[in-house]
C-alpha cells in the first residue's frame, strides 16, 4: 500500500520503496510482509503499539537488522543486503531508539563519530552547532554527563554529521519534559523546510500526525493503515493502532 | 504475561488446550537397558578376558568421565574452566594422604571427590566472580597455584611426588582388577549423576544460565546457587578421576597430575562429542581414544591435531558429532529436553 | 638485603608485564575476546626474533623492525581467519578457540623448536648496567623494557584520544551495535587492534625472551602474568595495566629476595586477594567489570 497515494499534486517517485519485508529475530518473526514507500521531501510518521515492529522497521531500513524476505530500495537501488556503512553513504541515517550515545566520547566525538561513514559538506560542524545551540556548549563533555533533552539533540546532530537525504527518527520524545520535546520538533521542522525527508516513530499520536505528512500504522508486524494524515483521521488511526475489527 | 491483543478481539479467541510435553521416549528407554547390560558387561570383563582388555578401558572410561564432567560445567553451564586439574591434583594428592593414614585406598577415591569438592568451595567464591574467558584464565591461576603449593610441600614430596602406599598387599592381577571396577564405577557415576542433575529443574536453570544470566535472574533462577552447584560437583568428580589416576599409575608428581593437558583432552572431547548432550562427551572419548591410539608415535604433533579439531570443531561443527546426529537423524538417546508433541487434532 | 633495589627492580620488571598485558587489555576492551593464545603468542615473538638474530647475526633488536610487522601482519590475520569467525559463534566459542590455538601453538614449537630453554641475543644492552647510589643497581635492560611499556602505553593512549582511528575503537568498545548503527566499519577496526595486540607481545616476547630463556610452554606463564596484571590494574584502563604490572613485579622481586620459590606463587595470591577485596581492579570502568562478571552484555 503506497502511503504517497491520491492527495499529492505532483507524482514523484518514491525515495524509499519497500516491499513484502519479512525480518525475524531467531525463529520470531517481527515483520509480516511489511510495504511502504516515502516520498522525497515528505515526512512519515511510523506509530503502533510497543512489539508492533516500528524500532525492527526503522533498524531494518538502516541495516541494523537483516531482511530475510522482501526488498528494500533507496533512490532505486536495491540496498536490502547492503551493510550500514553503505546505506549511509547513500543517505540513510538512523537515530536510535534510547538515543544510545558513546558514553565514554565527548559530544563533539559523538557527532565527528556519525561522519565516520560519510563526511557531508553540508553539515559541517558549525551548522549543527548552530542548529543545537544548547549542545554547542558541552562539546568537550562526555555524553553521558547530558541531560535527556541535550543527549536526543546530540543523537540527531550525530545522524546528521553524515548529511543524510533521509532520517530516521525512532521516539526521540522517550522521557524528555514537554517543553524540550517542543524544541526538537522545531528543529525536525526546520529541517523539513530545508527538503529533509524523514520517518518518524512516536508514541504520541497527535503530534505524530502534526508534524507528519503521511501516517503508517503497524500492528503486530503487518502495516495496518497507511494514508496521508490529510485523508484519515484520528479514530481511523486508532483502530489501526488497535487492531479493532482487523481480525 | 498476556499480550495485549485488543479490547474488541478478546472475546473472540479459540480456547487454548493443553499441550503434550514429553521428557523421555521408548527409545530413551531402550538405550537404558541396553547401558546397564554395557556396564554388567564391563564389569565381569576381569574375570572374562582379564588384563589385556582391563588396560585401554581403563583410559577410555577415564576419559568418559572427564569429558562428562566438564560437560557439566562448559556444556551445561557455561563454565569454560581450563583449571580442573587442580582438583584432580587435589584428588590424587588427597587419596595418597588417606592412604598414608591406613584408609583402604579404594575407599579413598570417595574421600578424595569429597575433598576435592570441599576445597572447591572457597575457591569458587572467587572464581565465579567472573565470567567467560576471565573465568577460564582464573582457573588456570588456580591450577598453577595449587601446583606450587604442592611443589613447595615436602609433606607430599615436593617436587619429586610421591608413591601411593596401601597396595602392596595385592597382586597385580587383583590390583588391576580393582583398579578397572573403581574407574567404571567413577565413570559410570559421572555419566549418570550429570545426567540425573541435568534432567532435575537444575538442567534447565543451568542451560539459562548459560545462554543469558541477566534474564535468567530476572526469571528467578538462583544463578549464583547453580554455578556453585557445577563447579563444586564437577571439582568433586575431578577428585575422584585424581584419585584414580593416582591409583592407576601408582604416583603422583605435581608437573604431571597438574598439567593443562587434561583440560585439553576435555575440551576436545566435549566439542567434538558435543557439548550440552549427555551422549556427546561418551562419543568424544571414544574419539579421543581412537586418536591417542593412532597419533602417540607422533609426539607433540598428537596435541597439534588435537588442538587444530577442536579450533575446527568450535567454528564449523559446534554441535559436536552428536549434535550433528540428532539433529539430522532425529536421534536421542538420553534426553534431557522437553519435547512438544503434536496436539490431537480437533 | 636492599629492600630499596628491589622495589626499583620490581616495578622495572612490572614495566615488562604492562607491556605483554597491554594486548591483552585491548582485545578484551574493543573485541570482548580473551586471547588465551596471548602468551602464546609473545613467545612465538621470541622464537620468531631468535631467528631473524641468528639468522642476521645481529642483537633482537636489530630485526624489530621486521619483527614488529610480521606480528602485526598475524595478529590481523589471525583477527580475520579465526576470531572474527568465533565471534559469530557465540559467547564460548572465542574461548575455545583460543584455547586450542594456544594448544597448537606450543606444541608446534614444540616440534620445531623442541622444548629446550632458549635465550634471545639481547647485544650489550644486555649487559650493561649501571649505579645510582651505593646498593642500586639498575640494569639497562630493564629500564629499557620499563621506559619502552610507558611510550607504547602513552602511544597508545594518544592514539585512541586524538584520531578519528582511536574514536572509532573507543566507540565500538563502548556499544559494538550502535558503533555499527552510525556506519563504522568494525572489521578493520578489529583488525588493526588485534594486529597491535600481537605486535606489543611478540615486542614484550623480545625482552621476555633476553632477560630470561623461554621454551614452548612459556607461553603459559606469560599469559596468566599478563592477566593478572589486568585484573589487579583494572580492565579497560591502559595505565592501569602500568599499575598492575608494577603490583606484580614489585611482589614478585620483593618475596623474591627472601625464598625465590615462594615469589610466583605470592603473585597469585596477590591476585586472588585483588579478586577477593576489589574485583574491579583499582582503575576500571564499571562497565567493563560488568562484562567481565557476566552482568552486561553478552560477549
Amino acid at each position: 500500500m503506497s502511503a504517497a497515494a491520491a492527495g499529492q499534486a505532483t507524482t514523484k517517485a518514491p525515495l524509499l520503496e519497500i516491499t513484502d519485508l519479512d525480518v525475524f529475530y531467531g525463529d520470531f518473526q517481527a515483520l509480516f510482509g511489511v510495504s511502504m514507500s516515502v516520498t522525497q521531501g515528505c515526512a512519515t510518521a511510523l506509530v503502533g503499539a510497543n512489539g508492533a515492529g516500528k524500532t525492527t522497521l526503522l533498524r531494518t531500513i538502516a541495516g541494523a537488522e537483516a531482511a530475510s524476505a522482501g526488498v528494500i530500495s533507496y533512490g532505486g537501488a536495491d540496498i536490502t543486503s547492503a551493510p550500514p556503512h553503505r546505506r549511509i553513504g547513500r543517505g540513510i541515517a538512523l537515530v536510535p531508539e534510547g538515543r544510545r550515545l558513546f558514553p565514554s566520547l565527548t559530544v563533539e566525538e559523538n557527532i565527528q563519530v556519525g561522519a565516520a561513514a560519510a563526511a557531508s559538506a553540508q553539515w559541517p560542524l558549525q551548522r549543527i552547532y548552530d542548529t543545537f545551540p544548547m549542545i554547542a556548549g558541552r562539546r568537550r563533555q562526555r555524553a553521558s554527563t547530558l541531560s535527556g533533552g541535550e543527549q536526543q539533540a546530540v543523537a540527531i546532530a550525530r545522524a546528521l554529521a553524515a548529511g543524510p537525504s533521509l532520517l530516521l527518527l525512532d521516539e526521540i520524545s522517550l522521557g524528555l519534559a514537554p517543553v524540550v520535546v517542543e524544541g526538537l520538533y522545531e528543529t525536525l521542522s526546520g529541517l523539513r523546510s530545508a527538503g529533509a525527508t524523514i520517518v518518524l516513530v512516536e508514541q504520541d499520536l497527535k503530534r505524530a500526525m502534526d508534524a507528519c505528512d503521511d501516517v503508517v500504522c503497524l500492528l503486530e508486524g503487518r502495516v495496518a493503515l497507511a494514508a496521508p494524515v490529510a485523508d484519515v483521521t484520528r479514530d481511523q488511526v486508532v483502530a489501526a493502532y488497535f487492531g479493532e475489527g482487523h481480525r | 504475561m498476556k499480550r495485549n491483543a485488543g479490547v474488541g478481539s478478546l472475546g473472540n479467541r479459540a480456547p487454548v488446550t493443553a499441550v503434550p510435553v514429553s521428557r523421555w521416549n521408548r527409545t530413551a528407554t531402550g538405550f537404558t537397558g541396553f547401558c546397564a547390560l554395557a556396564v554388567a558387561f564391563m564389569a565381569v570383563i576381569p574375570f572374562v578376558i582379564g588384563g589385556p582388555a582391563e588396560q585401554p578401558l581403563i583410559t577410555l572410561l577415564t576419559f568418559v568421565a572427564m569429558a562428562s564432567l566438564w560437560n557439566l560445567l562448559a556444556g551445561f553451564s557455561g563454565l569454560t574452566s581450563f583449571g580442573q586439574q587442580a582438583y584432580i591434583g587435589v584428588g590424587a594428592y588427597a587419596l595418597y594422604l588417606v592412604a598414608e593414614h591406613g584408609l583402604n585406598p579404594f575407599g579413598g577415591i570417595a574421600a578424595a571427590a569429597v575433598i576435592a569438592a570441599v576445597v572447591a568451595l572457597p575457591v569458587s567464591a572467587l572464581v565465579l566472580r567472573l565470567s567467560g574467558g576471565y573465568f577460564a584464565v582464573a582457573t588456570l591461576v588456580v591450577a598453577g597455584t595449587f601446583q606450587i603449593i604442592a611443589t613447595l610441600s615436602p609433606s607430599v614430596g615436593g617436587t619429586t611426588g610421591v608413591s601411593v602406599p596401601g597396595l602392596a598387599g595385592y597382586g597385580d592381577v587383583l590390583r588391576e582388577a580393582l583398579t578397572y571396577w573403581a574407574t567404571l564405577a567413577v565413570a559410570v557415576a559421572s555419566v549418570a549423576g550429570v545426567y540425573l542433575l541435568v534432567r532435575h529443574t537444575f538442567g534447565l536453570d543451568a542451560r539459562a544460565v548459560s545462554s543469558d544470566p541477566v534474564a535468567a535472574a530476572s526469571s528467578g533462577v538462583r544463578v549464583g546457587r547453580i554455578r556453585l552447584l557445577a563447579y563444586v560437583v564437577a571439582a568433586g568428580g575431578a577428585g575422584a578421576v585424581g584419585a584414580l589416576i593416582a591409583l592407576q599409575t601408582l604416583y603422583v608428581e605435581p608437573t604431571s597430575i597438574f598439567n593443562i593437558q587434561y583440560s585439553v583432552y576435555m575440551l576436545f572431547m566435549v566439542l567434538i562429542g558435543g557439548m550440552g548432550t549427555i551422549e556427546g562427551p561418551i562419543i568424544g572419548a571414544l574419539v579421543l581414544f581412537a586418536l591417542q591410539e593412532w597419533l602417540s608415535a607422533y609426539g607433540a604433533w598428537y596435541l597439534v591435531i588435537v588442538g587444530g579439531l577442536a579450533v575446527a570443531a568450535t567454528l564449523a561443527a559446534s554441535r559436536g558429532l552428536w549434535g550433528f546426529a540428532s539433529e539430522r537423524f532425529g536421534w536421542s538417546l538420553l534426553p534431557v529436553g522437553y519435547r512438544v508433541r503434536q496436539p490431537p487434532p480437533q | 638485603m636492599n629492600w630499596v633495589n628491589a622495589v626499583i627492580q620490581g616495578m622495572l620488571l612490572g614495566g615488562q608485564y604492562a607491556l605483554i598485558a597491554c594486548g591483552l587489555s585491548l582485545t578484551f576492551g574493543v573485541m570482548r575476546i580473551v586471547n588465551l593464545a596471548h602468551g602464546d603468542l609473545a613467545v612465538c615473538g621470541a622464537y620468531l626474533g631468535l631467528v631473524l638474530s641468528s639468522a642476521l647475526g645481529v642483537p633482537v633488536w636489530v630485526t624489530l623492525p621486521l619483527l614488529l610487522p610480521a606480528a602485526f601482519g598475524v595478529g590481523m590475520a589471525l583477527q580475520l581467519l579465526l576470531f572474527g569467525r568465533a565471534l559469530r559463534h557465540g559467547a564460548l566459542a572465542p574461548v575455545l578457540v583460543t584455547f586450542g590455538l594456544s594448544v597448537m601453538i606450543e606444541n608446534l614449537l614444540q616440534v620445531a623448536a623442541t622444548s629446550d630453554p632458549r635465550g634471545l641475543n639481547g647485544g650489550s644492552l644486555a649487559l650493561a648496567s649501571f649505579h645510582i647510589t651505593g646498593g642500586i643497581t639498575v640494569s639497562w635492560l630493564f629500564l629499557t623494557a620499563f621506559l619502552t611499556a610507558c611510550a607504547v602505553l602513552s602511544g597508545l593512549q594518544l592514539s585512541l584520544s586524538r584520531t578519528s582511528w582511536g574514536r572509532k575503537v573507543r566507540a565500538i568498545a563502548d556499544d559494538l551495535d550502535t558503533a555499527r548503527l552510525v556506519g563504522i566499519r568494525v572489521r578493520p577496526v578489529f583488525a588493526t587492534v588485534a594486529g597491535i595486540a600481537v605486535a606489543t607481545a611478540a615486542l614484550a616476547g623480545a625482552f621476555i625472551g633476553t632477560i630470561g630463556t623461554f621454551d614452548p610452554q612459556t607461553g603459559t606463564d606469560v599469559l596468566i602474568f599478563a592477566f593478572e596484571a589486568v585484573v589487579i590494574g583494572g580492565i579497560g584502563s591502559l595505565w592501569g595495566t602500568l599499575a598492575g604490572g608494577v603490583a606484580l613485579g614489585v611482589t614478585q622481586v620483593v618475596v623474591g629476595e627472601v625464598n625465590q620459590a615462594y615469589a610466583v606463587l605470592a603473585v597469585n595470591l596477590l591476585f586472588l586477594a585483588v579478586l577477593t577485596v576489589r574485583p574491579g581492579g583499582l582503575f576500571t570502568s564499571r562497565q567493563a567489570v560488568r562484562e567481565i562478571q557476566g552482568q552486561g552484555a553478552a560477549g
